[in-house]
C-alpha cells in the first residue's frame, strides 16, 4: 500500500472561523477514500486545501512523494491531481468537447490541441456523452453537466480524482450509473477521494472513510469500522446497524 | 505651514461632496451588485439640474437640493428601466455596457444642450474668516448639506420600513423575497436613491467650481475611489472616506499640478483594491 | 491547419482589395477613407482579444495606440530613425509596458479591471502631458524631411498605407491563429470562468499577461504609423477616450468573440460614423447614437451581428470564425 497522498496537521482559518482543525490521514493508491461528516464540517475547504485554492494556515501536503503546500491549483492539476466542484461549473458557452479539450490541454499530460481532442473524444465516450460532444455546455441537465465535470476532470489524465457530492441532485438510476463510472475510473487506476452525502453510495464504494466534524478528523477507517465508532454515530449517522441495513438495500 | 492647513480643511469641506457621490455609487453596488457607470453622467444633469433651477428660481441655491433631489429619484427610475433591471444578476461585461451606454447617451445628450463649455452657478453665501484665510460660505454649506443629506439616508435605512426592505435586499436577495419583500421594487427604489445622491453631489459642486458637461467624470473617479476606500455596507462609510479623500488632496494640492491628481487617485484605486479589498469600514467589494 | 480555414483565406482577400481598389485608380479620397476603416478594424480585433477571448473588459485600449504614436513619432522625429524599424520599437515597448500594467491591473477581476483600464488611460495622458520630451500638451511635430527616406510625403502616403493594410491582415490573422490554438482555448476558459479554468490546469496569470500584452503591439504599431502620416500627436489626440469607446461598440456590434466580427462591426460603424459627422444635423448627436446603438446591441443582440447570423444560418459557424 503506498501512500498518494499525505495530509498532516493541516489547519485553516476564515477570521475568527476554525473551517479546518489539525487535520491529517493518508490516501493510498488505488483506493476510494470516502470523506463524510456533517454540513459545515469543513469537508469542500479541505478539498479546496488540498488542491489549492486555499493556503493552509499550518501543515503539509504530499502527493505522489513531492510537496504540494501552497501550490496554485494549476500547478497541482500538472502533477495529477483533478477534481470536481460540488456546483458544477461548466464552460457554458463552449462545446462539451471543448471543455473536455481544455481539461486535457492543460492536465498531466499537456498535449497540445489536435492529441487533446482526440483524449476529450474517448473520454466522453467513456462517461456516455459522446453523442453530443459538440452541443454547448448549457444544454445539459444536471446529470449531463456533473458527468461532463467527472470527464473534463479525467481528461486531465490525473492519478487522484476528488469527486465533491458528484452524486447530489441526482435521480436514483443516475446515480446507479455514476457509482459504476467511479468504480471504473478507480479500475483504470485512479484514486478517488469523495466527498458524499449519499450514504449508501460511499458505505459501498469507499474502502476506507475520513469523516470530519467541525473541522475536526473524527474518524478514518474502513466503513463496518466507521459505523461502529461511536462519536461518528453521535454527530452523523444515528444507528449503529446501518451499514448492514443499508448494504442490504443498494441498487443492483 | 496653515497654508497646508487651511487647504485640509477646505478639502475637507469639498471631500464631503465626494463622499456624498459615493454614497450613491456604494448604495447601488451594494444592493444590486451592479457597477453604475452612469455616475458620473448623472453627477453632470445634477450640476445642470442646478444652474437650470436656479436661473428658473433664482432661490439660495441649497434650498433648490430638494428639487434636484427629486429629479435626480425620477431620472434613477427612468435609468434604471432602460439599463438596469434586466442586467441583474447577468454577466458583468453586460451590465458594464449597459451602464456605459446609457452614460455615452446621456453626455451625448447634454452636449448637444450645453456644448462643453463652462458653466458656473452664481450664487454665494458670506464666508468665514480666520486670521488670513477664508472660508468660502459655499464651500460650508455644501459639506453640510452633504452631512445632512447622509444622516436622511441614513435615518431612511435604518428606522423606516422601506429601508430596512432595502438593507434586506442587499443582505441577502432570496431571503428577503421569501419573506414578502417584492425585490423589483426595491432594486428600483434602491437604485433611484443612488442616482438622487449623485445629482444632489453634482448640484453641490456646481456651486462651488465652474463646471461642463464632462466634469462629471472626474467625481466618478473619485466616487470609485472612495468606495473602494470605504468597502461596502455602511453608507456613513463613504461619506466619511470622501472626506479622508478630500483631506488627502488638500494636504496634496498646494505642491504638486492639478492634472496629477487623477493620477494619484488611480494609484490609489488600484492599490486599495489589491491590497484592501475589504475597505477600512465595510465588507469587500469584490 | 490555419491554411486550410476558408477564413485564413478570405482575410488575405479582404487585404488584397483593400490594396487594389484605391490603388488602380490612383483614388487617394478612397485610400482616406479605407485606412480608417482599416485601423478601426486593427483596434477592433485587438480589443476582442481581451473582450471577446478572455472576457476582460478593456475601457482603455486606446491608449496602446496613442503611446505607440508618440514612440513612433519621438523616434522618427527627434531620434531620426526610419519608419519600420521606429513602428516595430513602438510595438515593443508599448508591449512591455502594457506587461508591466498588467501584471498589476490584470489581478483585479471584472468590473474592477474595466474601471482600471480607464485609470491606465488617464493615467498615461497625464503622464505625457508634463513629459517634457515629448512636447508635453502641445505634442510634436513631423517636419517634412522626416518624409525623405520614404521619397517624400505623397510616397510615403502609400507607403503607410500598405504597411497599415499589412498590420489589418495581421491582426485578423493573429485573431484566427489565437482562436484555433490551445492558448485560445485556456482563454476562453478563462472567459467563462476564471476559477474553474485555474482548477482545470489553466495558468490564468500569465495567460491574461500575455494576451494584454500581445493586444497592445499591433495597435502600438498601427499607431506610430498613423500618426506620422498625419504628420503631428498631441495628448488629446492620442488618448481620445472616445475612440476606445467606439472600439467597443464596433466589436459589439459585429460580434464579440469571432474574428470576422471584430472586421465588420468595425467596418459597419465606420461607415455610420462617417455619414454621422458629415451630415449637418446629425452630428452633433454622434455619441448619443453611438450609445442607443449599443444598450440595442447590448439589450437585445449581445452576440452582434455574426451572432445573428450563427442563428440564422449555423453552418456559417464553420467558414466564419
Amino acid at each position: 500500500m503506498t501512500a498518494l497522498l499525505e495530509v498532516r496537521g493541516v489547519t485553516k482559518h476564515f477570521g475568527g472561523l476554525l473551517a479546518v482543525a489539525d487535520v491529517s490521514f493518508t490516501l493510498n493508491e488505488g483506493e476510494i477514500l470516502g470523506l463524510i461528516g456533517p454540513n459545515g464540517a469543513g469537508k469542500t475547504t479541505l478539498f479546496n486545501l488540498v488542491n489549492g485554492v486555499y493556503k493552509s494556515d499550518t501543515g503539509t501536503i504530499t502527493f505522489a512523494g513531492k510537496d504540494i503546500t501552497g501550490r496554485s491549483p494549476d500547478q497541482v492539476v500538472h502533477l495529477g491531481l483533478a477534481r470536481t466542484h460540488q456546483i458544477v461549473r461548466p464552460l457554458n458557452n463552449m462545446s462539451l468537447l471543448e471543455n473536455v479539450t481544455v481539461g486535457a490541454c492543460f492536465g498531466r499530460d499537456y498535449q497540445s490541441i489536435r492529441p487533446a481532442r482526440v483524449t476529450a473524444l474517448d473520454v466522453l465516450k467513456r462517461v456516455g456523452l459522446a453523442d453530443r460532444a459538440n452541443s454547448p455546455a448549457s444544454s445539459l441537465t444536471l446529470a449531463g453537466k456533473k458527468r461532463l465535470e467527472v470527464a473534463r476532470a479525467l481528461a486531465a489524465k490525473p492519478k487522484l480524482l476528488l469527486l465533491d457530492e458528484v452524486l447530489a441532485g441526482l435521480n436514483p438510476t443516475e446515480i446507479a450509473l455514476m457509482i459504476s463510472l467511479v468504480r471504473s475510473i478507480r479500475d483504470s487506476g485512479v484514486s478517488v477521494f469523495m466527498i458524499e452525502h449519499v450514504m449508501q453510495a460511499i458505505m459501498n464504494l469507499s474502502d476506507r472513510i475520513v469523516v470530519l466534524n467541525l473541522g475536526r478528523k473524527i474518524a478514518e477507517a474502513p466503513p463496518a469500522e466507521v459505523v461502529k465508532n461511536s462519536d461518528v454515530v453521535e454527530a452523523y449517522l444515528g444507528f449503529p446497524d446501518i451499514v448492514d441495513k443499508l448494504r442490504g438495500a443498494q441498487p443492483q | 505651514m496653515s497654508g497646508i492647513l487651511a487647504s485640509m480643511i477646505d478639502g475637507l469641506l469639498i471631500g464631503s461632496v465626494y463622499g456624498l457621490a459615493a454614497m450613491g455609487l456604494s448604495l447601488i453596488w451594494g444592493v444590486m451588485d451592479v457597477i453604475n457607470l452612469t455616475h458620473g453622467s448623472m453627477i453632470a444633469l445634477g450640476m445642470f439640474g442646478m444652474y437650470m433651477l436656479f436661473h428658473a428660481l433664482a432661490v439660495n441655491a441649497y434650498i433648490l437640493l430638494v428639487p434636484a433631489i427629486i429629479g435626480g429619484l425620477i431620472l434613477g427610475t427612468i435609468v434604471y428601466w432602460l439599463s438596469v433591471n434586466w442586467v441583474i444578476d447577468r454577466p458583468i461585461l453586460m451590465s458594464l455596457l449597459s451602464t456605459f451606454a446609457v452614460n455615452m447617451m446621456v453626455i451625448g445628450i447634454g452636449t448637444a444642450i450645453w456644448s462643453t463649455s463652462p458653466y458656473n452657478v452664481n450664487f454665494s453665501l458670506p464666508g468665514i474668516t480666520v486670521g488670513a484665510y477664508t472660508f468660502t460660505g459655499n464651500h460650508m454649506a455644501a459639506a453640510v448639506s452633504a452631512f445632512v443629506i447622509a444622516l436622511l439616508l441614513q435615518f431612511f435605512l435604518y428606522r423606516t420600513r422601506a429601508g430596512k426592505a432595502i438593507r434586506a435586499v442587499a443582505d441577502n436577495r432570496d431571503a428577503a423575497e421569501l419573506m414578502g419583500i417584492s425585490s423589483t421594487r426595491v432594486l428600483m427604489v434602491a437604485f433611484a436613491i443612488g442616482i438622487a445622491l449623485a445629482v444632489a453631489s453634482g448640484a453641490l459642486v456646481s456651486t462651488l467650481f465652474p463646471f461642463t458637461i464632462l466634469s462629471g467624470s472626474t467625481y466618478q473617479l473619485k466616487s470609485f475611489v472612495v468606495t473602494v476606500l470605504a468597502g461596502l455596507g455602511k453608507p456613513f462609510g463613504a461619506l466619511l472616506a470622501g472626506v479622508l479623500l478630500g483631506l488627502l488632496e488638500g494636504a496634496v494640492s498646494p505642491f504638486i499640478a492639478v492634472s496629477w491628481i487623477p493620477l494619484i487617485e488611480f494609484g490609489l484605486f488600484v492599490v486599495v483594491l489589491i491590497v484592501f479589498p475589504r475597505g477600512i469600514f465595510g465588507r469587500a467589494t469584490a | 491547419m490555419i491554411l486550410r480555414r476558408p477564413l485564413f483565406w478570405l482575410i488575405l482577400v479582404l487585404a488584397a482589395l483593400f490594396v487594389w481598389l484605391p490603388l488602380r485608380s490612383n483614388n487617394v479620397a478612397l485610400r482616406e477613407d479605407l485606412i480608417l476603416v482599416a485601423v478601426a478594424i486593427i483596434l477592433t480585433s485587438n480589443l476582442n482579444l481581451m473582450i471577446g477571448y478572455t472576457g476582460y473588459v478593456n475601457f482603455g485600449h486606446i491608449v496602446f495606440y496613442g503611446l505607440g504614436g508618440y514612440v513612433g513619432v519621438y523616434l522618427m522625429t527627434v531620434r531620426s530613425w526610419h519608419l519600420i524599424p521606429a513602428a516595430l520599437t513602438s510595438g515593443v515597448v508599448v508591449s512591455l509596458l502594457a506587461l508591466l500594467f498588467g501584471l498589476g491591473i490584470l489581478r483585479l477581476r471584472g468590473a474592477y479591471f474595466a474601471l482600471a483600464t480607464i485609470g491606465v488611460l488617464v493615467a498615461v495622458q497625464a503622464f505625457v502631458s508634463n513629459f517634457e520630451s515629448w512636447g508635453r500638451s502641445t505634442g510634436m511635430y513631423v517636419s517634412f524631411e522626416s518624409y525623405a527616406p520614404l521619397g517624400g510625403p505623397k510616397h510615403a502616403l502609400w507607403t503607410t498605407y500598405y504597411l497599415i493594410i499589412a498590420i489589418m491582415a495581421l491582426s485578423l490573422l493573429l485573431s484566427l491563429g489565437i482562436k484555433l490554438s490551445k492558448f485560445g482555448l485556456g482563454l476562453f476558459a478563462i472567459r467563462e470562468d476564471e476559477d474553474a479554468a485555474i482548477v482545470l490546469g489553466v495558468n490564468a496569470t500569465v495567460f491574461k499577461a500575455i494576451i494584454y500584452s500581445v493586444s497592445a503591439f499591433l495597435p502600438a504599431v498601427a499607431g506610430s504609423l498613423m500618426f506620422f502620416k498625419n504628420g503631428m500627436i498631441d495628448p488629446s489626440i492620442a488618448f481620445e477616450y472616445m475612440l476606445s469607446l467606439e472600439g467597443i461598440v464596433m466589436l459589439m456590434l459585429g460580434g464579440q468573440g469571432t474574428v470576422a466580427g471584430a472586421a465588420l462591426g468595425a467596418g459597419l460603424y465606420e461607415r455610420l460614423r462617417s455619414y454621422l459627422l458629415t451630415s449637418p444635423r446629425l452630428s452633433e448627436f454622434h455619441l448619443v447614437i453611438a450609445g442607443a446603438l449599443l444598450l440595442l446591441v447590448v439589450r437585445f443582440a449581445p452576440g452582434g451581428v455574426i451572432g445573428w447570423l450563427y442563428r440564422l444560418l449555423p453552418r456559417s459557424h464553420e467558414v466564419i470564425e
